[in-house]
Order: structure tokens, then C-alpha cells, then sequence
């Protein structure tokens, strides 16, 4: 595109206006449609099944932003989930006149501290020993987990207490606890859009596409990469804190590292570095595992989730969502 | 009875030879890990799940085919380290032109897929595989009682450490693959078969895997899930050390095992994260990792 507008610079730039004018409304109607889809959602589908997609859709959308805007591969976010998860309920079901939204935000908090350890130590390695070391890490504090006394070890927490939103609003209820996690959901994909939209978003791009060249251009590369990751454990933190209370219970499965390779498929599946990509690819990996649980190929999905990432690797590399913007542009053009 | 540090001598020089053969199996791994990266420069996630799979293979061999340990020995790093050729050359190849994360995402895809499947058709209780006979018992040093079977253990792996090492410094084979290490395109244009050194290279990296998980049947249990956190391990070793050079990876394997050896002994609690403990240290004292070069 840019390199047709170079050469009528003079002429162009009202049709350039009107087209990214045009293009951005269409973006914002989109937006509003998928918002009022959501709205509606509960009384079409169970809410706690949407739920559980929209707290992995979060988990998704941040390793996202590591991966697809800094091109970082973490194999560790399974750590950032559990240890909001396993602080929300500990907190919860310790100090039963806690809120639950102080309860998430305190699981954030703690997602966000371990994100700046791990997020430290990390992006001293580049490429594939990055994702060792953050599996590594990972594995540590599995390890933790399980020998601590206020996770419960291999029990897991149970019962953590939905409580009253604010105090006031009973979360008890699936309707009012689905719009909770609606209403966190969008504020986690906003802060997500918006810190991929902004010049911060840029250079983190500019990164993932030659780090060199953005070191020469003067960008403090490893704050860039280190804020990045950090914002990344943090929203992680959060799905893990929501995930909680929703479900009212913290468990090891969130800190294994299947779920780091689960969260790396679902983002792979929707489209690695776009917005929506992510949350189509939690719901369909999340309706899939739902499916399957019901069906006599129960046992296998680990194996159907593992032929799942070799298709995708070897075929499918852009994702559902990649794939069908691929398509969209070529029809426009 | 002599103690060392408040600890029984035999307790200390027990826990020194797990530690000792424990250290012997991150070698290995490891090193077959530093083989595969340094000419397909992949890091092969699968490498535990063909580690389960060579035990595996051992343990189904013997039950069904009657095939003795030490025919399992020479016959299972072969057959596994096949399978793994096939897979370069009908999987990986396809992907080789790409982000090398790419290969690391579908190396973990296969782990899954091998470790899904075997769950279901074997669960994951695990099974015992015979210590051969003539290694079963154990010698009498006076200081300590030492297992044949850790001892061979110990033997096998060093010894095929050195092969390996040798086949890769000392032979015409492994010059070329040296070579194509350091420039696979300039070795091409030499007129040496790179895709098929690739393929080759490959199968051998998963045939030491193999290998490790035929030293490893008779002592651990057998089950679907022997790899996955083992080869965890590796990796933190493998940060650890570097995958520089074959014998950064032996000794960084077996000095990693010493060290675990020992922490079983006076914080028994950190034994489990002793290694990730290091890996720590050594990432904010030395980033680039014991040996490593990489800036």
C-alpha cells in the first residue's frame, strides 16, 4: 500500500484519510456487533461454558501480545495463570469478608511481580532458549505449588467463595457472574488493543521484525521487551484470578505445562498476532476439549489437541482469523 | 562410622552415585538436544517422548518379541532413531525454511500425540522392565555399596558420550558435520548431501535418546509420562551449560546430577528445583550460560 502513495503523495492524502476513516469504522462496527454479541450470549448458550471460554480467551490474548506483537514465545505462562488463580483463592476463601474483585486484583498484583522476576531473568536469552528458559521457570514454580501448604498441593483449592461484587452484587448467580467476567474481559482486550495500537505497540513490533535495527535506532530493547512481557503476565494473572472465581477452585492443571502449550495452540489455532485470533481459537480449543470430554474419544484429547498443533505448524501457519484477513485483503484488491 | 558433613559415608556416596547417573541421563539428553540444534538449529521438544519411547520399545520388545536387553540396547536406538529420520524427512523438512520456533512447536505437537497415545493404550501407572541378570546385585567398595546396575549404567553412558563425541571430532562424517554447523550452504554448494546429513543427524539425536531410555527401563518405572518433566530438566541444563560443545554438555549434565545428588541429601525439599535454582544463578551472573558464546 505505501508504496503506491509515494509516488502521488501530493493528491492522495484525503483518500488516504477517507479510506483509513472508512476502515476504522468498519473496525468500530465490528467491535460493537461482537459486544452486542456477547451481551446476548448467556441466554443462547450455558454461561458458565462462556465463561470458561472468555477467562481462556483473556489467557490467550495476553501470551498474544507476547508472542504475536514482540515475538517472544513463552512455554511458562501457565505460572502467571495458576499463581493468580491459587492468590485469588487462598485470599478468598481465607478472609471471607474479602470482595472478589479485590481478591482478583490482588491475584493480579502477584501474577504482575512474578511476570517482572521471570520477565528479568528471560529476555537476558533470545529466541528458543527464551522459551526454555520461561518453560524452566515455569517448572519451578510448579514445583513450588505443590509443596506449599496455602495451594492445598495436590488438592488444589476448593470452595472458594463467589462473595458479593463490590459487596453488593451477588455473584452467586451464573447471569451476574457472566457479565463480571464479560465486563473484565473487554477492559483486559482494550488494554490489549490499545497498547497494540499505540507507539509503544510499534516499537514492540518494530522489535519482533529486526531487533538489531530497532537497537540501532536507539529503542532500549529489553525495557520495551521486559514491559511487554510484564503487561503480558499480568492479564494472564488475571484470567487465572477471574478463571477462580468462577469456577471456585485453583488446581495444579493451570500450573502444568500443558496449559503453556495449550494457550500457544489456541493462539496458533485463531491466528498468532491478531486481535480476534486468540479468542476464536480458545473457544473452538475450549468447545472442543468440552465436546470430546462427552464423547468415547474422551481420552484422547491430548492427542487430537497435539495433531491439532502439527497441522497447524506444518499447513495453517496465519490461523483461522490470519487466514480469512488473507483472504479478505486479496478479494478487496 | 565416617561421616562427611553430618552424614552417614554410605548415605553420602549413595546419594553421590544417583546423582552420578541421573547427571549421566542429562548428558545424554543434553547432548543429543546440542547434536539436533546444531545443524538443524531446532530445539526437539520430542526429545523426552523418544527418550519414553525408547524405554518403551525395550519394555514391548522383550514382552512380546522376546528380545533380550542387550539386543534391545543395539536394536531400539536403531528403530527409534528411524522413525525420527522419517519424521525429518516427511515433517520437519517442510518447516525447515521457517522460524525455527515453528520447529519447536511441532516437535511439541509429536511429544503430545506419543505421550497422548501410549496413556491410553498403557495408562500411566508404569511398568517394571527386568534388570538383566548378570548386572543384577551390587559390589562392596567397603566405603559404600555400589548397584551393578548404576555402575553400567554409568559406563554405558560415558562410553556412548565418547563415541558420540569421537564419531563428531574425529571422523570424516562428523567434520562434515561440523562444517555444516557452521555454513550448510556453502557445504552444499561443495556438493555434500546437507538434506541427507540433516536426516542423518536427526535419526542419531534421537537414537541417543533411545538409548538413554533403554539405560533408563530396568530403573525407573516404565510409563507414558518419563520424559516430559525429564526433558524439562534438560532444557534447564541445557540454558545452563550452552549447547555449545559436546563436552560443555556432558560435563554441565553430570555436574548438574552431583549437584541434585546433593541437595537430596541436606535440603531433601529443593531437590525437585535445585537445578532451576542454578539455572537462575546462572542467568544473572553469566547470561549467556556457563560456556556460551551467544552474546
Amino acid at each position: 500500500m505505501t508504496t503506491t502513495h509515494t509516488t502521488s503523495a501530493t493528491q492522495l492524502p484525503s483518500a488516504v484519510q477517507e479510506r483509513q476513516r472508512r476502515a476504522k469504522l468498519r473496525r468500530n462496527m465490528f467491535y460493537l456487533v461482537l459486544l452486542a454479541m456477547g451481551l446476548v450470549a448467556p441466554f443462547v448458550a450455558y454461561p458458565v461454558f462462556l465463561m470458561k471460554i472468555l477467562c481462556f480467551a483473556l489467557f490467550a490474548c495476553a501470551f498474544n501480545l507476547l508472542l504475536g506483537y514482540a515475538g517472544l514465545l513463552s512455554f511458562g505462562h501457565a505460572a502467571f495463570l495458576a499463581t493468580g488463580g491459587y492468590v485469588t483463592g487462598y485470599l478468598l476463601a481465607s478472609y471471607p469478608g474479602l470482595t472478589p474483585e479485590l481478591g482478583i486484583l490482588a491475584g493480579t498484583l502477584m501474577a504482575t511481580l512474578l511476570g517482572v522476576l521471570f520477565g528479568v531473568l528471560s529476555i537476558r536469552r533470545q529466541g528458543i532458549y527464551f522459551a526454555m528458559v520461561t518453560l524452566a521457570l515455569a517448572q519451578l514454580m510448579f514445583f513450588v505449588f505443590v509443596q506449599s501448604s496455602f495451594t492445598g498441593g495436590e488438592d488444589g483449592l476448593h470452595g472458594v467463595p463467589r462473595g458479593h461484587l463490590f459487596g453488593v452484587i451477588d455473584l452467586s448467580s451464573n447471569l451476574e457472574m457472566y457479565y463480571f467476567v464479560f465486563a473484565v474481559f473487554v477492559f483486559g482486550f482494550a488494554v490489549i488493543q490499545r497498547t497494540v495500537h499505540s507507539p509503544f505497540g510499534q516499537v514492540l513490533k518494530a522489535i519482533r521484525e529486526n531487533e538489531p535495527r530497532a537497537v540501532s535506532l536507539g529503542y532500549n530493547v529489553d525495557a520495551y521487551k521486559l514491559l511487554a512481557f510484564v503487561l503480558s503476565a499480568g492479564l494472564a494473572g488475571l484470567a487465572g484470578s477471574t478463571k477462580t472465581v468462577v469456577f471456585q477452585l485453583a488446581s495444579l492443571t493451570d500450573a502444568h505445562w500443558h496449559m503453556s502449550g495449550e494457550v500457544i495452540l489456541m493462539t496458533l489455532l485463531g491466528g498468532v498476532g491478531t486481535l480476534l485470533g486468540p479468542l476464536m481459537g480458545a473457544g473452538l480449543v475450549v468447545s472442543l476439549q468440552h465436546l470430546l470430554a462427552q464423547s468415547p474419544l474422551g481420552n484422547w484429547v491430548s492427542v487430537i489437541l497435539g495433531i491439532i498443533f502439527v497441522v497447524c505448524v506444518l499447513s495453517f501457519r496465519s490461523g483461522i482469523i490470519g487466514e480469512l484477513a488473507k483472504m479478505y485483503r486479496k478479494n478487496i484488491k | 562410622m565416617t561421616m562427611i558433613f553430618g552424614v552417614p559415608m554410605a548415605v553420602f556416596m549413595g546419594q553421590l552415585t544417583l546423582g552420578l547417573v541421573n547427571g549421566a541421563f542429562y548428558a545424554l539428553l543434553s547432548l543429543g538436544l546440542a547434536v539436533i540444534f546444531g545443524l538443524l538449529k531446532i530445539v526437539n521438544f520430542a526429545h523426552g517422548a523418544q527418550y519414553m519411547l525408547g524405554a518403551f520399545a525395550a519394555l514391548l520388545g522383550f514382552r512380546y518379541l522376546g528380545i533380550n536387553y542387550w539386543l534391545a540396547l543395539i536394536l531400539v536406538p536403531l528403530v527409534v532413531g528411524g522413525c525420527g529420520m522419517l519424521m525429518e524427512r516427511f515433517l520437519l523438512r517442510r518447516i525447515a525454511h521457517l522460524d525455527h520456533l515453528y520447529g519447536l512447536l511441532l516437535t511439541f505437537g509429536l511429544a503430545l500425540i506419543f505421550e497422548g497415545t501410549l496413556i491410553n493404550l498403557f495408562g500411566v501407572s508404569g511398568a517394571r522392565y527386568a534388570t538383566p541378570e548378570i548386572l543384577l546385585g551390587g559390589l562392596n567398595l567397603g566405603f559404600m555399596f555400589l548397584p551393578t546396575y548404576r555402575a553400567w549404567v554409568l559406563v554405558a553412558a560415558l562410553a556412548m558420550c565418547l563415541f558420540t563425541w569421537f564419531m563428531i571430532e574425529r571422523t570424516r562424517l562428523g567434520a562434515y558435520l561440523r562444517a555444516g554447523t557452521e555454513n550448510s550452504q556453502l557445504m552444499q554448494a561443495f556438493g555434500v548431501n546437507v538434506p541427507l546429513l540433516i536426516t542423518l543427524t536427526y535419526g542419531f539425536g534421537v537414537g541417543l535418546a533411545a538409548f538413554a531410555g533403554v539405560l533408563a527401563a530396568p530403573l525407573y518405572p516404565v510409563s507414558p509420562t518419563m520424559g516430559s518433566s525429564l526433558l524439562i530438566v534438560v532444557f534447564a541444563v541445557v540454558v545452563i551449560g550452552g549447547m555449545g560443545s559436546i563436552l560443555c554438555a556432558i560435563l554441565t549434565g553430570l555436574g548438574m546430577g552431583i549437584i541434585e545428588g546433593f541437595t537430596k541429601v541436606y535440603y531433601p525439599e529443593a531437590s525437585n528445583t535445585v537445578i532451576f535454582l542454578v539455572m537462575i544463578l546462572v542467568l544473572m551472573l553469566r547470561p549467556a550460560g556457563l560456556f556460551g558464546k551467544e552474546a
